[in-house]
């Protein structure tokens, strides 16, 4: 059993080696010739109260140190093996790639670096979100394919409330209805012992429908239901001024900051509490758990539904967080890939928050470079955000474990 | 307890589970449906009329079956490569994208084999589609057996990348139609398409060829997962993947194949719906089907012959749906509303029989006991 695991670990450190090394070439081969020219990347706006100056990167000369790194760490990868540095010096090495990417992009022109880590952010609210959802359901046994559906529930029922009765309201509503979602597939699958990738999809095509239903039948005919008021960005004093940090982490709406404090109380509760711990014992081991005395249907129901209840705030980060109206179908499968997220961040709430901080990375960087005017075809920027989640996976998560008992009903004796 | 649990096994033989429940299933997925309409302000007389009109949509006449007929066939193609890998432990999410890729080089096959004869040029085409689908799905079977990469992330991912891929070929001078700006394909030719078959009733029935092709794979993949080794070996492994490894299967090789089967079917559901019904490729073809298959496939129980009626139903559905929206001018998204509540209704026995405990599952078991 070791030793084949010890085989397919070396070779999949030999497959990260030669990806690196392929980068290195691509790199060498095909932009250094191109990037000619200084790469401006503007810091800060005038009007800051603490100007800094930009960064201005010699393009050829960059692209060149970072293809030989990258040759570097992929001969040695292959060569040597080490298991334990391919994770990290893969990561390391598509940072430098995009580095690269990004210079060459913006040899001989300027762009704001600090506006596209702010729209990041913006970006990755909804993943982080559904991928910490994600984290909760599957931490207690539940496959949470459901995702999808309970961010576009949130959504609508934000748009709807909203524009009814104000943002705030909206805002619990959506809340509330993720939590209902979140019950339902609870009860599916807990009491009623439903399949739960069966219940997930349940809850996406009925959602999907509902939603799409109301949209079409109610709203074509009465716009003022589908109005609602938009959250405003709220600047923290102070820590909003500082440089390139400031626009980026302390400017930002109440979905940017509810997003990185529930992955911090998620942490909290799952690692650092009796019931997370209980929680936690429930999806490694439902029938030890019970006999210690934990009612684990009661462990699934309140977990599942708090992750709803996630979702369902993620959800409304696509009306009240932005445009204020609702359209059929508007989540755009950011559900999956905030599980997407939450495999890539090892099932932990912080890991998920930075799998989905690259995500919303990758579609922010695919927006800006499409602005820089590129030769590369837009279709190809798009997507590479989700070549580079492929790759990620197969090299980093590969042999990242879900908890053991993720998708069994369990039945009480 | 027991008969509960037991509820969810496959191939169950009593009358009540293979009629009585689906039955019971659309009855009250409709019921509920009409629930919603009411709500939403649609009168009681029109809510009647939109249920007449869906009668009427998929199966009241020639052109509705063949209507129901055209819509199920890309469902029950896909369905049958979902079901294969649900059958083999594999969640593969990524029919959608298999569907593009095959749909798209049927077309490209099509074409390019404009100046051979029907007997040539279909048959390549089809082949085409099929082993585009193969392939793309096969690069998750991979992906999975040599890193072990979840399934569902990179078929999700696989997706995501057909969407841009097929937007970017519609531009490529090999593929887009001469003298056009949109993303457009050329059109198939008529050697390469699949030939209609009730043009001799009436010229503007849809219903093609691919309805034999259909039921052709439909044996072919009763006879792969029952009756061949490989498909012993896909069950083996789906049901205890240790078992199956120390039974010495090759685990990694299972996975590709398996793939590979469930994405050849979905490349020919998409071949089916380019070289049958669209007659060229365009952004967004694949129209959902390969989402709306999986739910096929759950609902037919990954079992070939389910998949094949859980197929005709959502495409009665569909059928009628859009009758309804014509007729009764309610919205076709109605429809996914009922075919979600059929599959709860379908796939959860313990919660229907916790809403009407007096119902058919007290008295059903009675008469099979008796």
């Amino acid at each position: 059993m070791t030793v084949l695991l010890d085989k397919a670990r070396q070779r999949q450190t030999r497959i990260t080696g030669i990806i690196l090394l392929a980068l290195g070439a691509l790199i060498a081969v095909f932009l250094a010739p191109d990037a000619s020219g200084v790469a401006t990347f503007r810091l800060s706006r005038p009007t800051d109260v603490w100007p800094v100056p930009n960064l201005v990167v010699p393009g050829g000369a960059f692209i060149y140190v970072a293809s030989a790194f990258l040759a570097f760490f992929g001969v040695r990868l292959f060569l040597r093996g080490g298991a334990k540095w391919s994770a990290r010096l893969l990561g390391i090495g598509l940072i430098i790639a995009v580095a690269a990417f990004l210079v060459w992009a913006t040899a001989g022109k300027s762009f704001s670096f600090t506006g596209m880590l702010q729209a990041s952010l913006v970006r990755a609210v909804p993943i982080a979100l559904g991928g910490l959802a994600g984290v909760l359901s599957e931490r207690v046994a539940v496959v949470n394919i459901g995702i999808e559906g309970m961010l576009l529930a949130g959504a609508f029922t934000g748009a709807l409330v909203g524009s009814l009765a104000g943002g705030v309201a909206g805002l619990a509503a959506a809340v509330a209805v993720g939590g209902v979602f979140g019950f339902v597939l609870a009860a599916l699958v807990v009491t009623y012992r439903m399949d739960q990738i069966i219940a997930g999809v349940f809850i996406n095509l009925f959602v999907l429908g509902l939603t799409s239903y109301i949209s079409s039948q109610v709203f074509q005919e009465y716009r003022a239901l589908n109005n609602a008021p938009v959250f405003r960005a709220v600047e923290i004093p102070i820590l909003s001024d500082l440089p390139v940090l400031g626009p980026v982490l302390f400017s930002q709406n109440i979905f940017v900051y509810g997003a990185f404090i529930l992955a911090g109380l998620a942490t909290y509760y799952l690692f650092h509490t009796r019931h997370g711990l209980r929680a936690r014992a429930v999806g490694e081991h439902p029938r030890a758990a019970d006999t210690l005395g934990i009612d684990v249907y009661r462990t699934r129901y309140v977990n599942v539904t708090v992750a709803g209840m996630v979702a369902g705030f993620g959800g409304a980060w696509f009306t009240l967080g932005s445009v204020g109206r609702f359209d059929e179908g508007m989540t755009g499968g950011r559900g999956f890939i905030g599980l997407a997220a939450m495999i890539f961040g090892r099932w932990h709430p912080v890991g998920a928050l930075l799998a989905a901080l690259v995500f919303g990375f990758a579609d922010s960087l695919q927006q800006k470079l499409a602005l820089l005017g590129t030769p590369i075809p837009s279709e190809f920027l798009a997507m590479a955000p989700y070549i580079a989640t492929i790759v990620v996976v197969a090299g980093v998560v590969g042999r990242a474990r879900a908890p053991a008992a993720d998708g069994k009903p369990y039945v009480k004796e | 307890m027991k008969d509960a649990t037991q509820g969810r096994v496959f191939g169950r033989t009593q009358l009540e589970d293979l009629v009585i429940v689906p039955l019971f299933a659309l009855v009250a997925a409709l019921f509920l449906g009409a629930l919603v309409m009411a709500a939403t302000g649609v009168a009681p007389g029109t809510i009647a009329q939109s249920y007449a009109a869906l009668l009427k949509g998929s199966v009241g006449s020639i052109d509705a079956v063949s209507e129901t007929l055209t819509a199920a066939l890309p469902l029950v193609l896909a369905g049958l490569g979902l079901a294969l890998g649900f059958r083999a432990g594999l969640f593969n999410i990524g029919a959608e994208g298999q569907i593009v890729m095959g749909g798209l080089a049927a077309v490209v096959a099509g074409v390019a084999l404009a100046d051979f004869p029907a007997f040539i040029a279909l048959p390549g085409a089809l082949l085409a589609g099929a082993v585009t689908g193969a392939f793309y799905a096969g690069i998750a079977g991979w992906l999975r057996a040599a890193t072990g990469a979840h399934e569902v992330i990179s078929t999700i991912m696989l997706n995501l990348i057909s969407f841009r891929l097929l937007d970017y070929l519609l531009r490529t001078p090999l593929i887009q139609k001469e003298g056009r700006a949109d993303p457009i394909s050329k059109s198939v030719p008529d050697v390469a398409e699949l030939p209609k078959l009730l043009t001799f009733l009436d010229a503007n029935l849809r219903l093609h060829a691919g309805l034999f092709l259909t039921l052709v794979m439909v044996a072919a993949a009763y006879w792969l997962l029952f009756r061949s080794k490989l498909g012993f070996e896909f069950r083996a492994s789906g049901e205890n993947a240790i078992a199956a490894r120390f039974a010495g299967m090759n685990a990694g090789l299972t996975i590709v194949m398996a793939m590979a089967v469930a994405g050849a079917l979905a490349g020919l559901a998409g071949a089916n719906q380019t070289l049958g019904v669209l007659g060229r490729a365009t952004p967004g073809f694949s129209a959902e089907i390969g989402f709306d298959a999986i739910a096929v496939a759950l609902l037919g129980r990954s079992h070939p012959v389910g998949v094949l009626f859980a197929g005709i139903l959502f495409g009665a559905l569909e059928a009628g749906g859009r009758q309804m929206q014509v007729d009764a001018g309610v919205s076709i998204d109605l429809i996914g509303i009922i075919q979600s509540l059929i599959i709860v209704f379908i796939a959860a026995p313990l919660l229907v029989k916790a809403i009407f405990p007096w119902g058919f599952r007290k008295a059903g078991t009675g008469k099979g006991r008796s």
